[in-house]
């Protein structure tokens, strides 16, 4: 025993009854970090042409309305709510599905049984699916002004939009996969999270009835897609622009500490 | 002290309600009071068919099942209480590689090392040591989920490797693998073993691995330890037996009187029929069967010393299940 507890683990933190010292924790930041890379790599292979997807979804659809929606307000809409659907199918609808399926095939073992803080490897995966969606987005923001001639001047908002919703959304998605008891659910959820944001976020608000705009309230996707669209406006309204964000900020720490929740349940059954 | 005490462990799985078109699953109690101790430097191995209750056993000992009574102590430890503290003591293979899939043989590898707490460069280093040494350098560039099955387990066993952990705990590690990988896998065990005193807990259903491997063995059957010794110690208790082994041509020729005397104790299984007898009784059987009618009629016959395997059966186990490659 002591001599195990010499040569496999010098680092480790002894606890004092004669047992063997613990070897160390992985730190947070590192771990986040390791998490991240592999997660983008892996997105990078097996994700690529869905990224293509989302992308020509957004823009086709902003092709469809071009001929139904005039420039001015409804406009502005249909081009933030069609980037932030880019954001809502990678981050909502994809993560859903990845958890869904890492949990049933018992891939979170592998993550369960390594001294990882559960954080680190719910936001590394959910920020390297997030930022997955920048591309794609910007490319969407950026096709969209130019079909309805609407102003670029204030698209760096993007910046911020993108990793607030994202993390919004991606918690959002995280949990979904983790909590639902079979991975064909997790994606029904997923696929039904991104429907809401693609009508919910690009139809205009204003003609929608009663009750849909409570869902659309609901939706922390929205806020986003305000965000985005008021940076339109010739003169901002910077504090409501923050205001939207902010709730953006907030939707995203609660659905990602419940997400971690969900991580830590589904791995220790 | 042992590296890993268990004591009278109880898992039952609850019984799940029918869904439509799908039946009832009664409760399953997959492991029935367990107990068995493992010391310093020992290649432990569990033995028995699916469904014995073996996976379950090392799930509870890497924290990831709760056992329903029972105790678990490994270096130490307490881990019914401090399941979380199984990372930081030993290092697990499980039976699937999802998690990884997707990534390159080097980066599932350094990834694993970094979230078992080493820093950036150690991992580096030890990534690319852990991967020459299992021949794996060729491959380092490519994503799992494009290697043969046998090389996908060398990766994974590589990334239970990295971070160093006095305890192994690998369930079914040589799955799907080809000679070559195997003497690897065994190579950097008995390596780690010599140099660190590393102790290896080893969970296989094939009979030759668990014979050459194995320094003690428990055979497992419907959750329980039905014997725990070395594999010569286990082989001793059916000593006086042998194994007669014969394949018929097409039908056996039941109306040879010697033949029909041996139908009553053969296993079968298609054409061949397995036989344990007293020694005595095999030579007098063999040379029955080796004359007349009853010759014209056999395809096939071999006479062998008895095999872990015949250990489970005289103890009571079901044969189906274990493997014999």
């Amino acid at each position: 025993m002591q001599a195990v507890a010499g040569t496999a683990v010098g680092a480790g933190v002894g606890t004092g009854d004669g047992a063997a010292p613990l070897a160390p924790r992985a730190r947070f930041g590192p771990a986040l970090g390791a998490v991240y890379r592999a997660q983008l790599s892996r997105a990078r292979v097996a994700r690529i042409p869905l990224l293509f997807v989302a992308t020509f979804q957004s823009v086709g659809i902003m092709v469809l309305l071009r001929g139904v929606v005039d420039s001015g307000d409804p406009a502005r809409s249909v081009v933030s709510g069609s980037s932030v659907l880019v954001v809502a199918f990678v981050a909502l609808n994809l993560l859903a599905q990845y958890f869904g399926q890492l949990r049933a095939g018992g891939g979170l073992d592998h993550y369960a049984t390594l001294p990882v803080p559960p954080a680190a490897v719910v936001l590394g995966a959910a920020a390297a699916y997030a930022s997955f969606t920048v591309p794609g987005t910007i490319v969407t923001a950026v096709t969209g002004c130019v079909l309805f001639q609407l102003p670029m001047a204030h698209l760096w908002v993007l910046a911020a939009v993108i990793p607030l919703a994202g993390a919004a959304l991606a918690g959002l998605g995280a949990a979904l996969g983790l909590l639902a008891p079979r991975p064909e659910l997790a994606t029904l959820c997923g696929q039904l999270g991104m429907s809401a944001a693609l009508l919910l976020g690009v139809l205009p608000a204003a003609r929608m009835p009663e009750v849909l705009g409570w869902a659309r309230d609901l939706l922390p996707s929205t806020y986003g897609v305000e965000a985005l669209s008021r940076s339109f406006d010739p003169h901002p309204d910077w504090l409501v622009v923050a205001a939207d964000l902010g709730v953006c900020a907030a939707v995203g720490v609660l659905s990602l500490a419940v997400a971690t929740w969900a991580y830590r349940r589904a791995a220790t059954r | 002290m042992p590296v890993c005490a268990v004591r009278d462990l109880v898992k039952t799985y609850p019984a799940t309600r029918g869904r439509r078109g799908a039946a009832q699953a009664p409760a399953v109690r997959a492991n029935d009071g367990i107990t068995l101790d493992v010391r310093r430097g020992e290649i432990f191995g569990l033995l028995g068919p699916n469904g014995a209750g073996k996976s379950t056993l090392v799930r509870q000992l890497t924290g990831l099942l709760r056992p329903d009574s029972g105790s678990i102590a490994v270096l130490g430890h307490d881990l019914v209480r401090h399941p979380e503290r199984a990372a930081r003591l030993l290092g697990y293979l499980g039976q699937e590689s999802t998690a990884l899939d997707e990534m390159t043989v080097a980066l599932a590898v350094e990834t694993t090392g970094r979230l078992r707490g080493l820093g950036a460069r150690e991992a580096r280093a030890e990534r690319d040591a852990v991967i020459g040494e299992l021949g794996l350098t060729d491959l380092t560039g490519r994503a799992l989920k494009q290697l043969s099955g046998g090389q996908r387990r060398l990766a994974c066993f590589a990334t239970a490797l990295i971070g160093e952990r006095p305890l192994l705990v690998l369930d079914e590690p040589t799955t799907g693998m080809d000679p070559v990988a195997r003497r690897a896998v065994w190579a950097a065990v008995d390596r780690r073993r010599a140099e660190r005193g590393v102790t290896v807990m080893l969970v296989t259903h094939n009979v030759l691995e668990a014979e050459s491997v194995l320094d003690r063995v428990a055979v497992i059957d419907r959750g329980r330890v039905i014997a725990c010794d070395t594999p010569g110690g286990l082989k001793e208790m059916v000593s006086e037996e042998v194994r007669l082994e014969l394949v018929w041509r097409d039908r056996p020729p039941l109306d040879v009187p010697e033949v029909a005397a041996l139908a009553a104790a053969a296993h079968t299984s298609g054409r061949r029929w397995t036989l344990r007898l007293p020694a005595d009784r095999a030579r007098t059987a063999v040379a029955a069967v080796t004359s007349g009618p009853a010759f014209a009629a056999l395809d096939d016959f071999t006479l062998a010393t008895p095999s872990l395997e015949d250990v489970y059966l005289a103890l009571g186990g079901r044969a189906e299940g274990l493997v014999k490659a």
